[in-house]
């Protein structure tokens, strides 16, 4: 039964020191889907999804109870080295945050990190041309690979940060409202390519767009106060929500 | 009516206005006396020189001879040659000894530590900071000179290695805490996003942190080597102050600013070797004017990027 999802999520209670941000979280996410995670500001969803990749512990006096078990393996046992997790579970920021060296090492450098042997030059064009073109950002860039990643447009940033996480070949990606910082048409366009990605990874993607919820997402979770309000097929979230803070919320009744 | 009276106070300067005026002009002027300051002692310093530098005494002599003579009363010698070696030799080793040091504690600080250890540490530097040459100079002399002399089986321990430790261990602290801003100034999305990919703590800190800071580290090394050239009593004290160009770092020597210090009280003042002091004056001005300035611009370059 497991196997079919890639995040199973048991009573996660989350805490930034005394105040509890996550209050018995249960959620299962289905492997090979788009699932969206919506609610106000502060509810917890960036909470959640921090936890899942553990980025979260970069913060000093936080605390997590339960479990979360991404492909079967329970990522909050002791016995879990970091960097195994972050390698199958690649995230996404709000704020493109490229890394402030060319546009060539920021694809490569997830791959330099994990991959033990040294790929040969030609080895790494390959990696570096087909994250692009997978990304559909080749055309734009391919004559500036050696130009600051910084120095691209927010847009193409973006792309290229869900890029660089292509060559390490995660199972899981995890989005933090990842089309922002984005204009309508950089919107649009990182969308389709989420679209296009979503046979490959397991996606979990946080919006506070509910048009992209809607269009972008199969599943959708509606969580409300540091809980789990309702998980649903996304249509039915939209046209029949089972609570009535769903619904006042889809209507835009929480601002 | 009393509508416009209102309106008629309210265009009108209130005492807040005469303050704001007061306390701009009294700032302007704070700033403008620095800089006043500053010009009017390099002005005096270039007047003092001037005699000296279009005097007798032709500059290739000056910079080609390694003797330095100047009361030698028959045929004085004004080679500032051995001088300089001293100066760099010094500034050259304790620079070996200090980037190290200062690079690995800044490292250490900004990316390895973290809470209380933290700012412990920065308290420390800045304590290290704060000790007066004089101080430094005064452990060259009573500790590291015998130190010397029993481990290396030397005669004398007042050389080329003791002043380069004391300096390298001076100029430590200050390029640590201007190394340490440099790394800090790298923002921490950079360092959050490596980590979400999976890298270690070396990791972040060799492949994007110091890429990123490098400028930055660049200049806080320039401004430890302006320092080593500026610096005065330590060198006096620790370098056996005989003018020599150095053979090994055993050998004594002499540095630029420690023969100022040294002359300068028993020199008549517009006298030859006055102006000669002055003259290697302008030069260390010249020298640490451009080491520093270019370590700003670098630093200045980081900021704006
Ligand atoms: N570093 C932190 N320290 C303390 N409290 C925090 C911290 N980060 C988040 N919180 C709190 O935890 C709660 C959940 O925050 P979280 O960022 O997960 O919300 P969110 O649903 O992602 O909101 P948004 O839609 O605004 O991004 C909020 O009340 C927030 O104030
Ligand atoms: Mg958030």
């Amino acid at each position: 039964m497991s196997s079919d999802f890639a995040i199973a999520a048991t009573n996660v209670n989350f805490w930034y020191g005394s105040f509890q941000a996550l209050f018995d979280v249960n959620l299962k996410i289905r492997r090979g889907k788009v699932t969206s995670m919506i609610g106000p500001s502060g509810c917890g969803k960036s909470t959640f999804l921090r936890s899942v990749n553990r980025i979260n512990e970069r913060i000093d006096n936080i605390r997590i109870q339960g479990s979360i078990h991404v492909l079967d393996k329970n990522i909050l046992d002791p016995d879990v080295e970091l960097v195994q997790v972050r390698k199958h579970i690649g995230m996404v920021f709000q704020r493109p945050n490229p890394l402030p060296i060319s546009i060539r090492e920021n694809i490569l450098f997830g791959y330099k990190i994990h991959m033990s042997t040294r790929a040969s030059k030609r080895q790494q064009d390959d990696i570096v041309e087909q994250a692009l073109q997978q990304v559909l950002l080749w055309d734009q860039v391919k004559d500036r690979l050696h130009h600051k990643a910084t120095g691209l447009s927010l847009e193409e940033q973006q792309k290229l940060c869900i890029a660089r996480l292509l060559p390490i070949k995660p199972s899981v990606l995890l989005m933090d409202e990842p089309c922002s910082a984005l204009d309508p048409k950089g919107t649009e366009a990182v969308e389709e390519l989420i679209w296009e990605l979503h046979n490959t990874f397991t996606i979990l993607i946080v919006t506070h767009n509910m048009a992209q919820a809607r269009r972008a997402s199969e599943e959708c979770i509606f969580m409300l106060m540091g809980k789990v309000m309702e998980h649903t097929p996304t249509q039915e979230m939209f046209v029949t929500p089972k609570k009535q803070e769903t619904a006042d919320y889809i209507e835009g009744k929480y601002g | 009516m009393d509508a416009v009276e209102v309106h008629r106070h309210s265009f009108q300067r209130n005492r807040d206005w005469y303050i704001d005026q007061f306390v701009q002009h009294l700032v302007f002027l704070a700033g403008i006396s620095a800089i006043v300051l500053i010009i009017g002692i390099f002005f005096f310093i270039t007047k003092e020189g001037m005699a000296f530098l279009f005097g007798d005494v032709s500059m290739s002599e000056v910079f080609g001879s390694m003797f330095w003579e100047p009361s030698d009363e028959d045929a004085p010698d004004y080679g500032i040659l051995a001088l300089i070696a001293g100066t760099a030799s010094v500034s050259g080793l304790a620079m070996i000894v200090a980037i190290p040091f200062s690079l690995g504690a800044a490292i250490f600080i900004a990316e390895f530590s973290s809470g209380t250890t933290r700012e412990w540490l920065k308290v420390l530097i800045e304590l290290l900071a704060a000790i007066p040459s004089v101080v430094w100079g005064f452990i060259g002399l009573s500790i590291l000179n015998p130190l010397i002399i029993d481990l290396f089986d030397v005669p004398v321990g007042l050389n080329v290695l003791n002043a380069g430790l004391i300096l390298g261990l001076m100029a430590a602290p200050i390029m640590t805490s201007i190394a340490e801003d440099a790394l800090k100034a790298v923002p921490d999305r950079y360092r959050e996003a490596a980590e979400a990919m999976g890298a270690t703590r070396w990791q972040i800190t060799f492949r994007v942190v110091l890429p990123a800071a490098k400028n930055g580290l660049l200049g806080a090394v320039l401004l430890g080597v302006g320092r080593g050239f500026g610096e005065t009593m330590a060198v006096l004290m620790a370098t056996g102050h005989s003018v020599n160009i150095p053979g090994s770092v055993f050998d004594s020597v002499r540095a630029l600013t420690a023969t100022i210090a040294a002359e300068l009280g028993e020199t008549a003042r517009g006298s030859e070797h006055y102006g000669a002091l002055f003259a290697i004056g302008i030069f260390l001005f010249v020298i640490t004017f451009v080491i520093n300035l270019s370590a700003d611009l670098i630093v200045r370059g980081v900021k704006e990027s």
